[in-house]
């Protein structure tokens, strides 16, 4: 069993409403000095056997198609977290 | 003879009903369609009505684009079957690449439920052919993830080809770019669009109108657009 980690982030120019309320809710709290919040999503897959090559393509392709709508989001990561046997 | 509407139902769909009344009410002849089922059931037209889909997990309509109806509805859409989307519907519309663009958390984050008035922009789709064209009309609007955004150039191309079916008027109450509410398909059967027609067609039952009280039916015009065009053609 592998786990693979899939972090999808709101694309540069889309305004992110989450993320500005987030921010906002910093400075209310007083962790001053951020300058921006942006929020994304991060999916962990866990799949059975090796991660090949041809399992990350397939990766990628969810990522893009399911996990992801490119009009407002970038994938901006699909990396293997972590190896059990 | 009539027209035959199909209302599609989603898991998390909340307006089907309201959609399959409307139909009725209008003059045709409500089809209740299930999202599960690849089958048309021989209907004209179909309409993706509002409600949280898969409970909006992961985007708005994310997950409801894939069911086996949408299918059947894509290769209708694209052989000129007229198609209304409404809020949740829109946004399956644009998951499912129908219509351009997407919609992101409202700008100001609240859930916003009002009487909304719009004005008609394109007078000549499939649902909007009883509407005169720059036409203002008061219907519900109700979401939370209703802020329409696209690229600038497919903000231009939208303005260009005529596209921007309805504005927003007097106020944007998402922040939708452009104060779009809604927009077309270039052959103008595949329409979507946040506020909701189908909530304003009986007297007692809609927005405010000038007159009186809750007695709008603004939103009627949809309905009776789609079928008088379809009988047309029949």
């Amino acid at each position: 069993m592998a786990t693979i980690l899939v972090s999808v982030m709101p694309k540069p120019e889309i305004l992110d409403p989450q993320g500005k309320a987030v921010g906002a809710a910093l400075a209310r709290l007083g962790f001053d000095g951020v300058e921006q919040v942006r929020q994304g999503k991060r999916f962990e897959l866990t799949v059975a056997g090796e991660v090949t090559d041809a399992v990350l393509e397939r990766v990628r392709e969810a990522a893009v198609t399911l996990l992801s709508n490119p009009v407002i989001e970038d994938v901006v990561a699909v990396e293997v977290l972590e190896t059990a046997q | 003879m009539t027209a035959r509407i199909g209302v599609v139902t989603f898991p998390g769909t909340l307006d089907d009903r309201d959609a399959l009344r409307a139909v009725r009410i209008a003059g045709g002849e409500p089809v209740s369609l299930w999202h599960g089922s690849a089958s048309l059931e021989n209907v004209d037209a179909v309409v993706l009505p509002g409600g949280f889909s898969y409970g909006d997990y992961l985007r708005a309509g994310a997950i409801a684009r894939f069911s086996p109806i949408m299918e059947s509805i894509v290769d209708a859409a694209n052989g000129g079957m007229p198609v209304l989307g409404i809020c949740n519907g829109f946004q399956v519309l644009t998951e499912v690449h129908l219509l351009p663009g997407s919609m992101i958390k409202n700008e100001h984050l609240h859930f916003v439920c009002r009487d909304q008035v719009l004005r008609v922009e394109n007078a000549e789709t499939d649902w909007t052919s009883e509407y005169r064209q720059g036409e203002e009309i008061t219907v519900p609007l109700k979401n939370q993830d209703g802020q329409y955004v696209a690229d600038e150039r497919t903000l231009d191309e939208l303005e260009a080809e005529g596209r921007v079916a309805f504005r927003y008027v007097g106020f944007n109450p998402n922040g939708s770019r452009r104060d779009i509410a809604g927009i077309t398909n270039a052959r103008g059967n595949v329409v979507g669009l946040m506020p909701h027609p189908e909530h304003a067609v009986e007297p007692g039952f809609g927005p405010d109108s000038v007159e009186s009280g809750r007695n709008g039916t603004d939103g009627l015009a949809f309905f009776t657009s789609a079928i008088k065009g379809l009988l047309a053609t029949a």
